[in-house]
């Protein structure tokens, strides 16, 4: 203990002698209570009757950890945690303001009811596998990556959410999975590298990672540089987020694992991608925002009206519902592109609509399968007879996506084009040009509501097959079993429930969002004082 | 490969290593060494013994499957973060205890050992589940 207190005159006031209560360690917890409960199962790993409930306990004291964090922060605003004692340029800092927290909450919701699912489908052998220590280690990824302070941890916690997601994808170990691993791996190790040289030209230039150092010593440098890395951040993120050009990994992908994996996959990853757009784009180098304004518009207008068209041409219902994943990270992405406060409002709304509503139909779509045999569309039919309460689940779901109101997708779409209708009347060069992603916005919903209903209509709507036996009764189909109503049907109607409150009593959510957009735009406010302290300001 | 003078050595070369690894981790911090170093020299003992002696027999004597001794460490390295919960300082903060023994030597017990500790057995568990696995597929041709 003696190395702190060795130049006292060398420090802040602020990092003297103050005590880290117990209080403070609710940053730490929603990272490290996944990371050792992992490790805890992995070592159970032949007890595979304790798995199951044992990560479910783990989630709830998640659940409870994220709940407390994003109270504190709500009430007092960011806060900090360097590990180690550490003094915060050097030591790595966790720093969680409301965006951070807010999405670590909802992935432990999405993690929790993915866990309930996984009973009504894992095979004993996959459990021994390690199914449960994985989804524990990609929930620390995700988390890690939502609340870390700083850029190369970030790289760290996308490693570790990789990993796990390349387990959980091959843990079946049926041949397409392992092609499906392949050109996901590829593509996400590509964009890992783009973002690691982004990184590196970054510490050249600012001489630090901190994200809250960064925000006070990037406004200091040339910025034409800070343009170039930032346009290297754009691409890996973008690819992480499945944005279009760089978006065809993933419905090549997202279809191949178990329907609870591929339901994490749509609900979590690519959300990181966008969070990490929002943070480096809009707070830590956003004087870089201007010159790259006008391609950040162009992916979204392609992404926004794009995907859904893609979802339009798929017979495969899993790859369909991978294109209107797609088509909510167009979204994300125009209200980055506005980059107004409302802008990022909606982008966040739109993240946490997404991460919920996402996971909901995939899982939806995995009983579907159950039911039917296939995921095909042409060989399904008649489910609305089979299970009417399934076809209730999966519309409301697709009005949600497509943002009709009263369902959640409606506030972020409505606060996006309002941000962007806001923009399009204000004197700026590029005015004109934001009436493009308006439009792309509302030709979107249209476009996956009818991508959407033909999905319902194909699978749910039609008498039987495709073909001659169209006006038959499907003969494939088998009734869900008891473990298939308790652990698939009730988890993800609870989901559903979930959504649809959030959507007819929105004022928490949008609270919560305008909290996060705040948290962005002040920039080098309350969050360089988290982390740095009063004095250095 | 498998000759008798590499069978005949093999566990006496896996026993020396496993002994020379864990002197490397408790050398590190200070001086050249560590955990992860030590991992590697211990994973490498286990492969050496493996392909002298045949998987199966290597997994019989490690008692435990090779993974259950990467969860170990990664418990390990979490719970050397959580001493400081009880000296309300931030979390992985490296915290020291020295004894002094009757001869007049110090023993240095710390968290960033404990820690490094962790790091041997994820390094030790992670790289000899891919080795054995390894050597399982050849053992089959």
């Amino acid at each position: 203990m003696a190395s702190s207190a060795a130049t006292p005159k060398d420090l802040p006031p602020a990092m003297l002698d103050v005590a880290t209560s117990a209080a403070d360690w609710v940053i730490v917890w929603p990272i490290a209570l996944p990371m050792v409960g992992a490790a805890i199962l992995l070592m159970l790993r032949n007890r595979t009757e304790w798995q199951a409930p044992f990560s479910f306990a783990i989630l709830i004291a998640t659940l409870l950890a994220n709940f407390s964090l994003l109270q504190t922060v709500f009430a007092k605003g960011p806060l900090t945690m360097t590990m180690g004692d550490w003094l915060p340029p050097f030591g790595i800092s966790f720093t969680a303001d409301a965006l951070g927290a807010l999405f670590a909450l909802v992935s432990t919701v999405v993690m929790l009811v993915v866990v309930l699912f996984v009973q009504s489908e894992v095979e004993a052998r996959e459990t021994k596998y390690g199914y449960h220590p994985l989804m524990l280690i990609l929930l620390t990824g995700v988390s890690g990556a939502f609340l870390t302070g700083d850029l190369f941890n970030l790289y760290v916690w996308f490693e570790v959410m990789l990993i796990a997601s390349f387990g959980l994808m091959v843990i079946g170990g049926r041949k397409i999975q392992l092609d499906a691993a392949i050109k996901y791996g590829f593509i996400n190790f590509l964009a890992t590298t783009f973002f690691l040289i982004g990184i590196a030209y970054l510490y050249g230039l600012v001489g630090t990672l901190n994200m809250a150092d960064i925000m006070v010593k990037a406004p200091l440098v040339e910025n034409g540089a800070i343009a170039s890395v930032a346009a290297l951040f754009f691409l890996a993120f973008a690819m992480k987020a499945a944005a279009f050009p760089v978006n065809s990994w993933l419905p090549a992908s997202y279809h191949a694992p178990d329907p609870a994996v591929s339901a994490l996959f749509a609900g979590l990853l690519t959300k990181v991608g966008v969070y990490a757009l929002l943070r480096v784009h809009l707070m830590l180098i956003p004087q870089s925002h201007g010159q790259l304004q006008i391609l950040i518009m162009a992916v979204a207008v392609f992404t926004l009206v794009l995907a859904p068209l893609g979802a339009l041409a798929q017979t495969n219902a899993r790859r369909a519902l991978g294109f209107l994943v797609m088509g909510g990270i167009g979204a994300m992405m125009a209200g980055l592109a506005f980059g107004s406060s409302r802008g990022i409002l909606g982008a966040s709304l739109y993240a946490v609509h997404s991460m919920l509503t996402m996971t909901a139909l995939y899982l939806t779509v995995g009983l579907v399968e159950r039911m039917g045999g296939t995921s095909d569309i042409r060989h399904l039919g008649g489910l609305y007879r089979a299970s009417s309460p399934l076809s209730i689940l999966f519309l409301v779901l697709v009005f949600a996506a497509a943002g009709l109101p009263p369902f959640l997708g409606f506030w972020p779409k409505l606060v996006l084009v309002q941000s962007g209708i806001e923009l399009t009347l204000a004197e700026n060069s590029l005015a004109v040009h934001q009436w493009w992603v308006v439009g792309a916005l509302l030709l979107n919903s249209i476009l996956t509501s009818i991508a959407g209903s033909r999905l319902w209509a194909h699978i749910f709507w039609r008498n039987g097959r495709e073909g001659r036996q169209s006006e038959m009764p499907n003969d494939r189909i088998k009734m869900l079993d008891r473990r298939g109503t308790r652990w698939g049907l009730w988890p993800t109607a609870a989901l559903v429930a979930l959504i649809v409150a959030i959507g007819l009593w929105p004022s928490m959510y949008i609270r919560a969002g305008i909290e996060s957009a705040n948290d962005v735009t002040r920039s080098s406010g309350d969050y360089v004082t988290s982390v740095f302290g009063e004095r250095t300001q | 490969m498998n000759t008798v003078i590499f069978r005949t050595i093999a566990p006496y070369l896996a026993a020396l290593m496993i002994v020379f690894s864990i002197f490397v981790l408790l050398r590190g911090h200070n001086e050249p060494g560590g955990g992860f170093i030590g991992g590697l020299i211990a994973a490498s003992a286990i492969a050496i013994y493996g392909i002298s002696a045949g998987v199966a027999e290597v997994r019989r004597a490690l008692v435990f499957h090779p993974i259950t001794f990467a969860g170990f460490g990664v418990f390990i390295a979490a719970l050397s973060g959580f001493m400081s919960l009880f000296v309300e300082v931030p979390f992985l903060k490296g915290l020291w205890l020295f004894i002094n023994l009757s001869d007049g030597s110090e023993l240095a017990l710390s968290t960033p050992m404990l820690f490094d500790i962790g790091v041997y057995f994820v390094v030790l568990g992670a790289i000899s589940t891919i080795a054995l696995a390894l050597e399982e597929d050849e053992d089959d041709k």
